[in-house]
């Protein structure tokens, strides 16, 4: 079975994040922050979180860096996901996308909270695909956990 | 003569499946490049008739067995004009063959401030070796630019070029940028300094005739998967004065003539540089797979596949905003670029919609795409079974992602 990329993972949202991705921007002076680099491709994104405690609520979430429209479009669509989210809620939501993409969490059968991150429930279709979407939600878990930098290989 | 490429086609199966419901179009031979039926047929013959160890039985298997694999040794030696059989080592591809020089030459021959000369368009795996000889041996590593259009420069090689030059690892034709290095005015200018030269010949076997005596390069690595033969095997050319002076690389069986426990003693070349059960069937392949090219014959292959880059040339023009990576005067038929706006990863997810198989990303070879400032490209690379209705696929499917990347 072959599954067409326009229709399945090229959709209007990722284009429309990829041409106009939300904060991507620098956060003056974050709390966290991390590098993201995948090997493979070149991919490189930066992401930084102002976390306020106690209570560890986002306060504000972005990203900066180069990479293919998926990883840009993923990068934009999780920092409008993850604001104002408690660390719980962010554990959350990265299980789920983490299941998302590998195909194991059907969005319309199974309960969720992944809202618009949804558009991604195609790629697991795509595995060489998979990585790009997952960069940046690895790189935010390691900015969380204080990590630097992150490589997906 | 011009080819009959619709019957050429035919003696590569998989030319002839489909992806995504449309006939495959195949653009990445300087991967690697499909496999005619006679390769996959001496293979299954030596699995189905003959399978047995090789230089080890009297049995009549291992008999017929040896005398295929030395068979296939001598096809390469002719193929490359070598004067010895005894000069074709067999490794398991470019890469280890490269090591090979890296370990048993470099390691044991170079000195603190020794200098091994390569390019700013090597593979990788013609960067790594000389990095970790560098860290072991604290020798110098020095790389030959190249311009814009991805042709080295050569007053710079001249300037590099010192008597404290003792390697010049050169690649033959990029795979990247598809250049054609002259490398044979370099092995002489090489020489005149003292030093030794190795040939990355991994692009260059499967387009161009290559005459080992005539280059005078010292050594040469090839693979055999990009020579339509298949993969895990490869080898390495090297003059026998040298390969004789140089210790073993791997230790084991078939490379020695005598174990006792206080001594071995190391077997003659080639052996001594192909310790262990090698790779029979691959090595069989290999050999079929050279007959098959010179049934062809270099003259056709060449004329055919610059036709293909003439045309490709032209026909990508016809993609708005595109631009070519690698416009050397002297090129095979690769085709690297950049959609402005548009990442390669995306062009190949999207192309492979319409069922043509093109490279993205970096080619290992990450200077040349520092040198061009971007992270990634795309790449169709062609060989002669290609045709230039396939270009216009291509031509075609770049237009659409141009719709879905406005
Ligand atoms: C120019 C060049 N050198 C070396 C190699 C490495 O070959 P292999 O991976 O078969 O060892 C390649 C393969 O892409 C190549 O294109």
């Amino acid at each position: 079975m072959s599954h067409d990329s326009r229709s399945e993972l090229y959709q209007q949202v990722i284009i429309e994040h990829n041409k106009n991705p939300k904060n991507f921007r620098k956060i003056p002076s974050p709390t966290h922050e991390a590098e993201g680099y995948n090997p493979l491709c070149g991919d490189h994104l930066h992401i930084y979180l102002h976390v306020k405690e106690p209570g560890g609520v986002i306060e504000d979430v972005s990203f900066e860096g180069d990479g293919c429209a998926i990883s840009k479009a993923s990068a934009s669509l999780m920092t409008a996901s993850l604001k104002g989210k408690t660390r719980q809620e962010t554990e959350v939501l990265f299980d789920q996308f983490h299941r998302l993409i590998k195909g194991e969490l059907r969005p319309d059968k199974d309960p969720n909270v992944l809202g618009k991150l949804s558009v991604f429930s195609g790629i697991w279709h795509f595995p060489a695909r998979v990585k790009c979407a997952s960069l940046c939600w690895h790189t935010m878990k390691g900015a969380l956990e204080k990590v630097k930098t992150v490589t997906t290989e | 003569m011009d080819l009959d490429i619709q019957r050429i086609r035919q003696d590569f199966p998989n030319l002839h499946v489909s992806v995504h419901g449309k006939p495959l179009v195949y653009f990445d031979n300087a991967a690697t490049t499909f496999k005619p039926r006679v390769v996959l047929e001496a293979m299954d013959g030596y699995y189905q008739k003959y399978t047995s160890n090789v230089h080890r039985g009297v049995h009549e298997l291992s008999e017929k067995a040896t005398a295929a694999y030395e068979g296939a040794r001598g096809k390469v030696q002719k193929f490359l004009n070598a004067r010895d059989a005894k000069e074709i080592i067999f490794t398991r591809g470019t890469t280890e063959s490269i090591n090979l020089v890296a370990y048993s030459y470099g390691r044991h021959s170079l000195k603190p401030g020794d200098e091994v000369l390569i390019s700013e368009m090597e593979h990788h795996s013609n960067i790594v070796p000389w990095q970790m000889l560098r860290e072991e041996k604290g020798c110098v590593l020095k790389v030959i630019p190249f311009n814009d259009q991805g042709e080295l420069i050569y007053s710079e090689f001249e300037k590099l070029l010192t008597a404290k030059t003792k390697l010049l690892s050169i690649v033959y034709i990029s795979n990247s940028l598809g250049t054609i290095n002259p490398v044979q005015k370099m092995i002489k200018a090489a020489h005149g300094r003292g030093a030794l030269i190795l040939v990355d010949a991994a692009q260059a076997v499967g387009h161009r005739r290559i005459d080992v005596q005539d280059l005078d390069c010292d050594f040469l690595a090839f693979s055999g998967h990009k020579l339509f033969g298949p993969t895990g095997v490869g080898v390495l050319y090297g003059k026998a004065g040298l390969l004789n002076k140089m210790p073993p690389f791997h230790g084991g069986g078939d490379m020695i003539s005598s174990v006792t426990f206080e001594k071995t003693t190391y077997n003659t070349l080639p052996y001594k540089f192909e310790a262990g059960t090698p790779a029979v069937a691959e090595v069989i392949g290999l050999g079929a797979a050279i007959d098959y090219v010179l049934s062809i014959g270099f003259d056709r292959i060449e004329a055919c596949e610059q036709g293909l880059l003439e045309y490709g040339t032209r026909a990508l023009q016809k993609v708005p905003g595109l631009r070519l990576i690698g416009t050397a005067k002297e090129k095979v038929a690769v085709l690297s670029f950049i959609l402005p706006g548009v990442h390669a990863h995306d062009i190949g997810t999207l192309v492979n919609d319409e069922g043509i198989a093109i490279r993205t990303g970096h080619h290992c070879t990450q200077p040349v795409m520092q040198h061009f400032g971007v992270p990634a490209s795309s790449r169709a690379s062609l060989s002669f079974y290609n045709t230039t209705a396939e270009i216009d696929r291509l031509v075609e499917a770049l237009l659409k992602v141009r719709e879905v990347f406005p």
